[in-house]
């Protein structure tokens, strides 16, 4: 009985923040208790999303991305410019993005750097491209693509069901499949990843590509939902995602994280930035009470997490 | 008796770490229903053989053959059934068993896998250690170090495609209780009367000469026994793995510890000796790595320090063992290096007086023979032997009158070593106190007085005439099951 609650503790504390904050939206605004009111709550989460399951992923093997925000910019540029005309040259761009993500996975790996350095050298390279596909704001969002993010499906608005699709298709990759269980090895323990016989290379190699597909989709979502882009669009996702990766229960080390843990988080996120405009708090303040939000979760996480039963003992 | 009959041998295998031969022509199979029992004591080549055999560290020369098979790598000895329990456990503490199961087999695969591994895995332990009581499902970092190991030990064990051929179990027992242990000593007889081989490696000489059917002595990287088990005694095993040649005359010279006591500890963890110093005594701390010697200088060094204001003027001064860890600045020169220990004498209103560092410097250069044309080249520069002066010269010039140091030696050279001892017995006449855990037999021999450590306590303390290695190895092995 113990064991199932202590299982369920890491996902159990973001769903009742969530919850909690969701519930005091409602009372200061009860029409947001609508299709409409929830959609337009929750819409900006899904970019998000997707940008937090690709930087769970790179936490899942101990390295951090700080390139994220870039990324998502310069994928959204690249969508917004090349993909409504020229679909091939973007899908190629997009592609070769990627295979920049494995690559770095793999030097990364194989010149043991710290991933920090690199990833935060790269959002400068990724910010330059950005720019230099879309010097000034613009573009536009292909049709099937809007059509997709702005689609009402019955009985429950499209950013709840996107959510929920994201979350159970990274739980399905990150918890349950072989691929999964080798990434988070790798995070546990390189080093008996690597006594199996397994190659940390080509296991990094993988994550970092995975993650760079997530991000690019974050990238496709957000123009989706903005209909244009602009090289700066996403620049606060870096910091958001590794916000939403701790807040869904992850951790920075140790292979430890949670797929619908990070998606909860991001959601968790996004409300807290229209919870705080219901509260009427100015805009200069907003990202300073973001940031107290957080701290509260967190804290309250760690002092849950004392509380139960300690059976570690190293 | 063919070669091609042995499940693994090495032949004329040499493996050097910078200036330490850790196997020197080593000779080595075992063969199919054989359960090889390894012993020796630090540094004799133990881990490295293991090492070699699973695969991790390809020799520097001679040849590795897999039934027969020449071969190499991780891959190669997995794929002809070598498995190996590490002594410092190896699961990934954030999976569950089932997952690490997995990690460890790759034929778990397709739809099912989850399910198919529990099964395997319960059977497994069920059938190693009844009566268990670990959920395959649990995450491995909830469990405990004893159930950790059981789990290891029981993946290792499973047959997945392939049957395990080879089971390599470095300290299987360490952090199993007694039941436990013969649970698995009794599983490893049957595996091995059922026609698989082990190569099992313990401090515990009951469950050696017990289990096996054949143990190998090792001693400074070479193979100097390998008969019968029935051959054996504890008595004749602690023999083996002393030294062939009679010891030489001890060169501590007693007499300078005087009476006055500076550390004096109650017997604790599990200690039935207490702990005590006295002014201007070398105290070594011996016994096999890992049984709590460095946690006793640790708990030392704590206790000396105020956890809320840490400051540069201690009592106790350390030396650390791993220099790059935990002991030198790689980026900053020798000289940085030397004076940060003690800054507060060298500045002037809160700023590093140069003149007087460069002074300091040149004085400590000169007494420990760090040998270096400028001490403001970078510490890496150096040899090891010369890094570890540095880091002694460190200790020794801050005003603590205990040195604690935590086998600072591994790796150096024999003349800086000689150079180091001679130091250290000056500062002991000074009356300066050192406690000092070593894992080489002839430093511990140095010692006045010297603490044999077994499974984190205590096991005998000698004196005087009594350090000799054959007490310490009689005091680190102990003859039946824990």
């Amino acid at each position: 009985m113990r064991k199932t609650v202590s299982g369920l503790l890491p996902i159990l504390i973001p769903a009742v923040s969530l919850a909690v904050l969701l519930a005091a939206v409602f009372y200061m605004q009860p029409r947001a208790m609508s299709y409409t009111g929830l959609n337009l709550l929750f819409n900006l989460a899904v970019p998000i999303a997707l940008a937090t399951i690709a930087q769970m992923i790179i936490m899942a093997v101990n390295d951090l991305d700080l390139s994220i925000g870039t990324f998502v910019s310069f994928a959204a540029c690249v969508t917004a410019v090349y993909m409504p005309n020229q679909p091939l040259v973007a899908i190629l761009i997009l592609a070769g993005a990627v295979g920049i993500y494995a690559l770095l996975g793999i030097v990364i790996t194989l010149r043991d750097l710290p991933s920090i350095v690199v990833t935060l050298g790269m959002s400068f390279v990724w910010g330059g491209l950005a720019v230099l596909i879309l010097p000034a704001p613009g573009g536009q969002a292909p049709v099937w693509l809007r059509a997709l993010m702005v689609s009402k499906p019955p009985l429950v608005p499209m950013a709840i069901v996107a959510s929920v699709v994201i979350a159970v298709l990274a739980h399905l990759l990150i918890m349950r499949s072989t691929f999964g269980v080798l990434l988070r090895g790798v995070g546990g323990n390189s080093r008996s990843v690597a006594r199996a016989g397994w190659s940390v290379l080509a296991l990094k190699g993988a994550a970092y590509a995975t993650a760079g597909i997530f991000a690019v989709l974050s990238g496709m979502a957000l123009v989706g939902l903005t209909t244009s882009a602009d090289a700066n669009i996403a620049l606060r996702y870096t910091l958001l995602s590794i916000a939403g990766v701790i807040l869904g229960g992850g951790e920075f080390v140790g292979g430890k994280v949670s797929p619908i843990g990070a998606v909860i988080g991001a959601l968790t996120l996004t409300l807290a930035g229209s919870f705080l405009s219901f509260l009427r708090i100015s805009p200069d303040w907003q990202i300073g009470a973001q940031g107290g939000i957080l701290i509260i979760v967190l804290a309250l996480r760690l002092v849950i997490n004392r509380r139960s039963p300690q059976e570690k003992t190293s | 008796m063919s070669e091609t009959e042995a499940v693994v041998s090495i032949r004329q295998v040499r493996v050097e770490f910078g200036a330490v031969k850790a196997l020197d022509g080593v000779d080595f199979e075992v063969r199919p229903g054989e359960a090889v029992g390894l012993v020796g004591h630090n540094g004799a080549g133990k881990s490295t053989i293991v090492n070699v055999i699973n695969g991790g560290l390809s020799p520097h020369q001679g040849e590795i053959l897999y039934e027969g098979e020449p071969g190499g790598g991780i891959s190669r000895a997995r794929a002809h059934g070598v498995r190996c329990v590490f002594q410092e456990l190896s699961l990934c503490p954030n999976l569950t068993v089932v997952e690490n199961t997995r990690l460890m087999h790759a034929g778990l695969k397709g739809f099912g896998w989850r399910k198919r591994a529990a099964t395997l895995i319960r059977a497994r332990m069920d059938e190693v250690f009844p009566g268990h009581g670990i959920d395959p499902l649990a995450t491995v970092g909830s469990l405990s170090i004893a159930e950790r190991q059981m789990v290891e030990i029981a993946i290792n064990f499973l047959t997945v495609t392939e049957d395990p051929k080879l089971v390599i179990l470095d300290e299987p027992t360490s952090s199993l209780d007694a039941s436990l242990a013969e649970q698995l000593m009794t599983y490893v007889r049957r595996f091995v009367r059922e026609g698989g081989s082990v190569l099992l490696i313990s401090h515990i000489l009951g469950e050696i000469l017990s289990t096996s059917s054949r143990i190998v002595v090792m001693k400074d990287g070479r193979v100097v026994t390998s008969r019968p088990a029935g051959e054996f005694s504890v008595k004749t095993l602690v023999e083996a793995m002393g030294s062939v040649v009679k010891e030489t005359a001890r060169t501590a010279s007693s007499g300078t510890a005087s009476a006055e006591k500076v550390i004096a500890l109650v017997p604790q963890g599990g200690s039935a000796t207490p702990f005590h110093a006295a002014r201007g005594e070398i105290i070594g701390l011996a016994g096999l790595g890992g049984h709590g010697q460095t946690r006793m200088l640790l708990d030392l060094f704590a206790e000396s320090s105020s956890k809320w204001f840490p400051t540069a003027a201690k009592r106790m001064a350390f030396v650390a063992g791993d220099r790059a860890l935990n002991g030198t600045f790689s980026q900053w020169s020798i000289l940085r290096n030397l004076s940060i220990g003690n800054l507060p004498q060298l500045a002037r209103l809160a700023a590093v007086h140069t003149a007087r560092e460069t002074a300091h410097g040149e004085d400590w250069k000169a007494r420990m023979g760090i040998r270096t044309p400028d001490m403001n080249n970078p510490i890496l520069s150096l040899s090891g032997g010369n890094q570890q002066k540095v880091l002694f010269a460190r200790a020794l010039a801050s005003d603590a009158t205990i040195v604690l140091m935590d086998d600072p030696m591994r790796g150096v050279d024999i003349g800086t070593k000689q150079e180091v001892y001679a130091t250290l017995r000056r500062e002991a006449s000074a009356g300066r106190t050192f406690i000092w855990y070593s894992t080489e037999m002839d430093e511990v021999r140095l010692c006045d007085r010297v603490y044999v450590f077994r499974d984190g306590a205590i096991v005998a303390e000698l004196s005087g005439d009594a350090v000799s290695e054959e007490n310490i190895l009689a005091a680190s092995f102990s003859g039946e099951a824990a």
